[in-house]
């Protein structure tokens, strides 16, 4: 809209816009060339890169305990700190035996999961007797991360995946920068302050994942869920627990973390605004 | 042949004087002369069957495959070119994950014609270009339910209940009639399938041949698949045992 009324009836003028941010000559690539990596476009707009994520899931849980991986994250997607949509699943089944849990820009996790699945039909339409299993996935997904940030433009998440490939049990995670990273207990976002150190203890107790049966494990991770759910803002009581096995994989629904937790403490205090 | 040495034979762009291109029909002659291939849709999905022609004994069994996959939910069987047949599932591929690109879900059974259909059809309209010798049967499950379709090399294709392409193509359709397709499940297609390209099959002049089956159905889950091991082998053995009994009739 040109809010000037002396220009209203005339003609626009095209090599001006009337905030005065175009074109904007800095940014203009030289004549004859067609684009210059990073340095902006013919049309004079300037390149522009993700520079903060939008709308986010907080922290993702993998755990490996004896037969299998576990993995939790709550249904939360937040837009800033409004708590915007509610019912977001942010563990995907990729294949028979992989799941992939998502923290950070939920849009780029939807974009990730398309790319995941087209090369899962391509994989599939070769039929070959061969299909990608977790640690191919990890690579590839490791591949994706590290070209983007490359580009100075990431994909802003960390991913967690967990699966079960050849007997042996599967757990990594990889964040914006491309950095690949395997061990027998993830927590990525505030979960890694808050749960890394319960689940590390819980592991050195147990004498590793070996020791732990799913049950503990299970039990573990929703304490863990409990403790992120309390003391991380960006959270929600609502979480789904995904475990991979060698039967294959299965994502819960929805559990309630608030039936574990006591808020009486709070019925007597006066302050606060209360 | 009339249309030898008339001049009207040799390109696409050029229509003979009573409105016909030589080229597209000679296309079908490369189909006509390809091991049969059939799709019948039933009940609860689509089964396709070809009779594949083993032009060596020193191929590797199972190579040269003739169904092949163009997304989890479609198949395609071709008869005709080998090399046009993977052309073709190269671009229904293509315009699958296109399809996903775009609009986020899987495509279904009438754009899925329809856009190996045009490209097919645009193989017919230029001077620079050779049509297709191929001609191609898309099985389908989507949200409405099982699809079948047929495409010709001149890129016309329709939908239809049950179909068959190649050399056994007439007998081959004259034995689909006879089955109440619409009744039937896929299981017992696949028996059907495989009889009827046993059937089909001409001993005297082509000496061996592979079958290969695929479905779509609900057994299937909706995926796009050869048929098991075990039904495959029980439905060769019955498709072999009404053979022999043909031959002894005969």
């Amino acid at each position: 809209m040109d809010h000037f009324p002396t220009n209203w009836g005339n003609p626009r003028n095209e090599d001006g816009e009337s905030y005065n941010t175009y074109p904007m000559a800095s940014n203009k690539v030289p004549q004859g060339v067609q684009q210059i990596a990073g340095y902006g476009h013919a049309s004079g707009h300037p390149t522009t890169h993700t520079q903060s994520p939008v709308v986010t899931g907080t922290s993702v849980l993998g755990l490996k305990f004896k037969d299998g991986v576990l993995m939790a994250a709550d249904n939360l997607a937040s837009y800033g700190s409004l708590a915007r949509f509610r019912d977001v699943e942010r563990l995907h089944k990729v294949s028979d035996f992989t799941v992939i849990g998502a923290s950070g820009d939920i849009s780029d996790f939807q974009y990730v999961k398309h790319l995941l699945d087209a090369q899962m039909i391509k994989e599939y339409n070769a039929d070959d007797g061969h299909s990608l299993a977790t640690p191919h996935v990890f690579e590839y997904l490791w591949r994706i991360m590290y070209n983007r940030r490359s580009k100075m433009n990431p994909l802003w998440n960390t991913f967690v995946l967990g699966g079960v490939h050849k007997g042996e049990n599967f757990l990594g995670a990889i964040d914006l920068k491309g950095t690949p990273y395997q061990s027998p207990s993830i927590a990525t976002g505030f979960g890694s302050h808050l749960a890394t150190p319960m689940l590390r203890k819980a592991l050195d107790n147990a004498g590793g994942s070996e020791n732990l049966t799913r049950e503990e494990a299970e039990k573990l991770l929703v304490e863990c869920m409990k403790v992120c759910w309390l003391r991380d803002a960006r959270s929600s009581f609502k979480y789904q627990i995904a475990a991979i096995t060698s039967q294959g994989v299965s994502i819960s629904e929805p559990h309630d973390l608030r039936p574990l937790t006591y808020w009486e403490h709070g019925r007597d205090v006066r302050g606060y605004g209360a | 042949m009339s249309s030898i040495g008339t001049g009207y034979d040799v390109s696409v762009s050029t229509y003979s004087p009573d409105g016909r291109v030589f080229q597209v029909e000679y296309a079908g002659k490369a189909v006509e002369n390809s091991g049969t291939a059939i799709g019948l849709r039933v009940k609860d999905g689509v089964v396709l069957a070809v009779e594949k022609l083993i032009q060596s004994k020193l191929l590797v069994p199972g190579s040269n495959r003739r169904i092949q996959s163009v997304d989890r939910h479609i198949g395609i069987a071709t008869a005709g070119l080998l090399a046009d047949g993977r052309h073709i599932v190269k671009r229904a591929r293509e315009e699958s994950q296109g399809w996903r690109d775009i609009y986020k879900q899987p495509i279904d059974g009438p754009n899925i014609a329809s856009r190996v259909g045009d490209y097919i059809a645009a193989y017919t309209l230029y001077s620079s270009v050779r049509p297709f010798g191929v001609s191609t049967i898309i099985g389908a499950m989507d949200k409405t339910g099982p699809k079948l379709y047929m495409i010709e090399p001149s890129g016309l294709y329709w939908g239809y209940h049950g179909i068959a392409i190649g050399k056994g193509r007439q007998v081959a359709k004259t034995e689909i009639e006879k089955l109440n397709l619409a009744e039937m499940t896929c299981r017992e297609a696949v028996k059907h399938a495989a009889r009827i390209i046993y059937e089909v099959h001409d001993d005297a002049k082509d000496k061996e041949f592979e079958l290969e089956l695929s479905w779509v159905c609900e057994e299937s889950g909706g995926f796009h698949q050869m048929v098991p091991k075990d039904l495959v082998e029980e439905a060769e053995q019955l498709a072999k045992a009404v053979d022999d009994d043909d031959m002894d009739d005969d």
